[in-house]
């Protein structure tokens, strides 16, 4: 495949890690996540009050690739706070348990944080822009 | 297809003094889950502490391994 100059979807990518303080790149949507990591992983950041932007990698195989090689990350979903790959459901599972999740995103922790992370309601507005830019 | 013992086995290579438990985690023989320890994760964020147990597999999570779910301590 020849190199090319510029990367449109790289870019694009590079622009909403940017441009959101947290985002989650992940497969489906927070309100119709179509696999059990991403869906944990929503779960866990819903819990936490705090809003964040979500992007759907599934649209187009390349945002996967493109994602991966700017991460350097090989799986799927990945969250990003502040421009930083902070991990994937593993991480932020963990995290979320430790409190040190509530921490990194700069929010109050809960009261009382169960062990697991429970499916919280949607957050009001997550904003989904995004998606369409990068599909 | 990699074995949990095969999995364990080159965690355990590559990493110093490293102990891996390794379990496939659906039956199906792609899903694993590795609990590694080793000193060489002192001192870094979990995030490299992961990427140290996943570059081990490099090229391979998302292919033949489909998924490993990875959690790190120190001993």
């Amino acid at each position: 495949m020849p190199e090319q100059s510029t990367n449109p979807i790289r870019d694009a990518l590079a622009e909403a890690i940017g441009a959101n303080k947290v985002i989650l790149f992940m497969k489906g949507t927070p309100e119709a996540p179509a696999c059990g990591f991403s869906a944990r992983t929503v779960a866990a950041l819903q819990a936490t009050g705090t809003p964040f932007a979500a992007v759907d990698i599934l649209p187009d195989p390349r945002i996967r690739q493109e994602l991966s090689t700017l991460s350097n990350w090989p799986t799927v979903p990945q969250l990003f706070v502040d421009g930083e790959l902070v991990g994937g459901c593993d991480i932020v599972t963990e995290m979320y348990e430790s409190g040190e999740l509530t921490e990194v995103l700069g929010v109050e922790a809960p009261a009382d944080a169960p062990d697991d992370a429970p499916p919280g309601p949607p957050p009001a507005g997550a904003p989904l822009g995004i998606e369409n830019r990068l599909a | 297809m990699p074995s949990t013992q095969e999995i364990k086995q080159r965690i355990e290579a590559a990493l110093p003094a490293a102990t891996a438990d390794v379990d496939d985690w659906t039956g199906g023989g792609d899903h694993f889950r590795a609990i590694v320890t080793s000193p060489v994760f002192a001192g870094l964020s979990r995030i490299e502490q992961h990427r140290l147990v996943m570059d081990v597999f490099a090229g391979e999570i998302g292919g033949a391994i489909h998924a490993l779910s990875v959690k790190t301590q120190t001993p």
